[in-house]
């Protein structure tokens, strides 16, 4: 019998010796061996240290797993990266460059980081809620210093993993403190939202935004899908240069949006992920935010740091509930930190170290808020070249103005989709599928051959 | 229970709100929302940082300190820090260091000649230290497998139970520690492998057992390794402590190389907030086994996946500062120095610690003290005494009991010892 065994084992398997140089039969019978040898084609005769006659090896459990589906807006700059043409233009992901078409460094962030090496600090672990000079900072220049909403401490705020760790994280507070409620959001929005409620689990619809037809808000559209919606929803708004569009509201229709939010006790939820992009102004991007916060409403903000301080790789942001009273925000705040524990225990500090250093110093504050004007300043100089080239171009006199009204990092050209592919297959040009260009990524160089591949993809594609 | 509850609440609130009007006072929405209760590790450390006391010792958290109890930054990172200083790095991690990190990451725990590395055949993803490769594998887990559940050892670290929970997979235990002989209980935990449904998830700790700091011997790995392939079970490793049990790294990883020996297709959870310092910097690897480099491929897509939607891409700075020691070989052996010291220094700690009390005749025995491996020694004090030890002694550790070796000192261990005296002398 043994023999047999040692037979059956030579013919299916390679014989090997473990170090030992003993062989470990196991202790199957020779049939169940033989049933398991049949029931496994994946049996591998790669050398093992001991040999187990019971056991088949190696067959993945993940074998079900199929490829995930490439991201719209991360995969844009992969496919510019392998495109070999000169001509080449990358208006895909938001990052903003210089006129050189060079990822820029701001000089308050290398300012900053020579000072934290200088003072050699340690790198003991954060408390959950994230760096407490972070914290007080990062509120002050939403809401501005001396605001009520953080004189009576009703803010929590809680450091985040840049405008994405923060939304998850208020996301997840939303699934669990009001199960079944929706989060209403703009059409369009940026692509990575819907991906965060959803693998949060909470449910989501959309309120119309963008008007094709005047290539702006359509503003009646998004009031009377706000007062359809169930009350008591949460409502998704861009704070300034919204993504994808970069059509904002006007002041007065803010205050129309904050009426039928009250009107129907829907809970306002900023995203600011652009504050200083839209005007230049970091105080004035803000002006939606504290136009909510002095109804005394209740709110939720979404921080990031990661276009205004060039600091996208660091992943430094903020979520900020606004709540009725100071007993209120503590309680939301030790929920928020319960989240993040399983979650990453404790969020990293470099990015933090280097925002409380820029924001809690005046000169380097003041430093920050002149090369945001610059940044902004450029994007804006940007805007008005390639609307001119546009108009000097088009010879069937399409109106290229909304060019000018937008604001931000982007433009929502109006192209389709069979448009946007024609851009970059023709032309080179790189830009989501929705007709999104990163103007940050425009040199002003480049409008004119920019403008030629927006002529041509609009009139001559369909 | 406590969900419907909160939604009956919710509701009632709803209809309160319809009928005031929107003069009135802001709404409070948060209303039902009550006070979390405060995380058992973190809690301590908090209560540490309040205490006037001249006296205090913080045994809380597992972060090491030198001899002079204060925190450490190696000077291989300090180094490192030099190194990548004015390094422009935008947007996400660029996909070269990204994948430097995750090359050097598994060759540590793996081998660097692991033939699966060489092909390929693993899907690897920075994350955010030990934490965040432990959440990104539970949701990667619920994705695939939905029906499954984790066996957690008892004890285990408490945000083990708190990451699965909120990755919505149900946790089940396996016997581990045995309070009696403050060893392993092997033969309980065979049974529960034995006894758990074929396939079914196990988080396993392979060196410096948290909290308990017992580890299974060699022989011991190989049967429990030999009874996972019986039962066709997932290992999942938590390795937060390589190098910190015996002081070489790849001693650390022997019971991840015996399961790999025996063909297992695994996963592994890596941190560097304890081994190269970094705490902070949230710098950690997560690595599934597969079948070829096509399925590596699509798993790390899947994984990719669920980042995105939670955080997006890892913060970049403890990448670079990692990637750069480890591809450094000046660097490299200078942090295997260092690590040394540092396993050395907590080794040495425990045997002054055990003398200590010895010495002044403890009727109990304390050899655990010197067998337990790691940070941390479970003392076997209860929650009383640790009680006592807190409000009499000012000496803070977790109530479970569990004593970071790593807040030890030489200066403080004789008035450490004479405390633990003080509340054991009687049993």
């Amino acid at each position: 019998m043994a023999s047999t065994m040692l037979s059956l084992v030579s013919a299916a398997l390679p014989l090997q010796e473990n170090h030992k140089g003993k062989m470990n039969l196991g202790s199957s019978d020779c049939s169940s061996f033989l049933r398991k040898e049949k029931r496994n084609p994946f049996m591998k005769t790669k050398s093992f240290g001991r040999i187990n006659m019971a056991i088949a090896v190696n067959t993945s459990r993940f074998e079900g797993v199929t490829m995930a589906p490439p991201d719209p807006i991360l995969g844009v700059s992969e496919a510019f990266r392998a495109d070999n043409s000169e001509m080449k233009l990358n208006l895909g992901v938001g990052a903003y460059r210089t006129e050189e078409l060079q990822p820029y460094v701001l000089n308050v962030v290398k300012k900053a980081e020579n000072l934290m090496l200088e003072r050699g600090e340690n790198k003991e672990y954060l408390p959950i809620e994230g760096l407490a000079a972070f914290n007080k900072v990062t509120a002050e220049l939403l809401f501005g210093a001396g605001n009520p909403v953080i004189e009576q401490q009703r803010v929590a705020t809680v450091q985040g993993l840049s405008g994405t760790g923060s939304l998850r994280l208020a996301a997840a507070l939303i699934e669990r403190y009001f199960p079944g409620a929706k989060v209403l959001i703009s059409s369009p929005t940026w692509g990575n939202h819907k991906n965060i409620f959803n693998d949060a689990r909470v449910p989501w619809s959309e309120y119309r935004y963008y008007d094709p037809k005047t290539v702006g808000l359509d503003f009646d559209g998004m009031i009377s899908d706000i007062k359809a919606a169930p009350e008591g929803s949460f409502v998704l708004l861009h704070g300034c240069a919204h993504n994808p569009t970069g059509i904002d509201p006007t002041p007065e229709q803010w205050e129309k949006i904050a009426d039928v939010i009250q009107e129907k006790n829907h809970i306002p939820f900023f995203d600011v992920a652009y504050q200083g992009f839209a005007s230049g102004s970091l105080d004035a991007d803000a002006s939606s935010v504290r136009l909510f916060a002095a109804r005394g409403m209740e709110l939720l903000v979404a921080q990031s740091y990661s276009k205004n301080l060039g600091l996208y790789a660091e992943r430094i942001g903020a979520i900020n509930v606004v709540c009725s009273s100071a007993d209120a925000a503590a309680r939301v705040k030790s929920q928020l930190k319960r989240i993040a524990r399983p979650m990453y225990s404790n969020p990293p500090i470099h990015g933090a170290r280097i925002v409380a250093n820029v924001v809690g110093d005046p000169a380097l504050f003041n430093e920050w808020k002149e090369e945001m004007e610059l940044m902004a300043g450029r994007i804006k100089n940007v805007r008005q070249k390639l609307f001119d080239s546009l108009s000097a171009k088009d010879k069937c006199g399409k109106d290229w103005s909304f060019i000018l009204k937008q604001i931000g990092m982007f433009s929502f050209t109006g192209l389709s989709k069979v448009q946007s592919e024609n851009m970059t297959n023709k032309w080179h040009v790189y830009m989501t599928k929705d007709g999104r260009i990163s103007l940050a990524g425009l040199s002003l160089a480049k409008c004119e051959y920019l403008a030629d591949a927006i002529i041509d993809s609009f009139h001559c594609v369909s | 229970m406590q969900r419907r509850r909160m939604m009956i609440k919710w509701a009632r609130d709803t209809v309160r709100r319809r009928f005031m009007s929107t003069s009135a006072a802001a709404i409070d929405w948060w209303d039902h929302v009550g006070h979390a209760p405060k995380d058992p590790i973190m809690s301590v450390t908090e209560a540490f940082l309040s205490d006037t006391s001249p006296n205090k010792i913080n045994l809380g958290v597992g972060a090491y300190r030198d001899d002079d109890g204060r925190p450490v930054v190696l000077q291989c990172v300090r180094d490192g820090e030099v190194k990548i200083a004015g390094t422009e790095f935008l947007e996400s991690v660029s996909a070269s260091v990204s994948s430097k990190l995750v090359e050097e990451s598994v060759k540590l725990i793996y081998g660097k000649e692991a033939d699966f590395i060489k092909e390929g055949r693993f899907a690897g993803v920075q994350a955010l230290s030990g934490t965040g490769a432990c959440r990104l594998f539970a949701e990667f887990q619920r994705r695939f497998y939905p029906q499954s559940r984790i066996y957690l050892p008892i004890p285990t670290w408490s945000n083990h139970h708190n990451i699965w929970r909120d990755a919505q997979v149900p946790g089940r235990t396996f016997h581990y520690y045995h309070p009696d002989s403050k060893g392993l209980h092997f033969a309980a935990l065979m049974d529960d492998i034995k006894n758990a449904p074929d396939r079914s998830f196990f988080l396993l700790h392979p060196c410096a057992h948290n909290p308990t700091g017992v580890d299974p011997t060699e022989e011991q790995w190989r049967e429990i390794s030999n009874l996972f392939k019986v039962k066709n079970h997932f290992p999942f490793f938590d390795m937060a402590y390589q190098g910190f049990a015996s002081g070489d790294l790849d001693k650390d990883a022997k019971a991840i190389r015996i399961f790999l020996e025996d063909g297992h297709l695994i996963g592994c959870a890596q941190s560097f907030a304890k081994n190269m310092g970094l705490y902070g910097h949230r710098v950690g690897c997560l690595s599934v086994l597969c079948v070829d480099a096509k399925q590596a491929v699509a798993i790390k897509s899947q994984l990719q996946h669920i980042t995105r939607a939670m955080y997006s891409s890892p913060p970049v700075h403890g990448i670079l500062l990692v990637s750069t020691i480890l591809s450094d070989p000046h660097l490299k052996e200078l942090w295997k120095k260092e690590l040394k010291v540092m396993a050395n220094r907590i080794h040495r700690m425990r045997s002054t610690l055990h003398e200590s009390l010895k010495k002044l005749g403890s009727p109990l025995n304390w050899d655990h003290m010197t067998n337990q491996v790691g940070m941390f020694c479970f003392s076997g004090l209860s929650p009383d005494q640790v009680n006592r030890l807190v409000k009499e002694f000012h000496i803070y550790m977790t109530y479970d009991g569990r004593i970071s070796m790593a807040g030890v000192t030489t200066s403080n261990v004789s008035y450490l010892a004479n405390a633990i005296h003080e509340v054991t002398k009687f049993g």
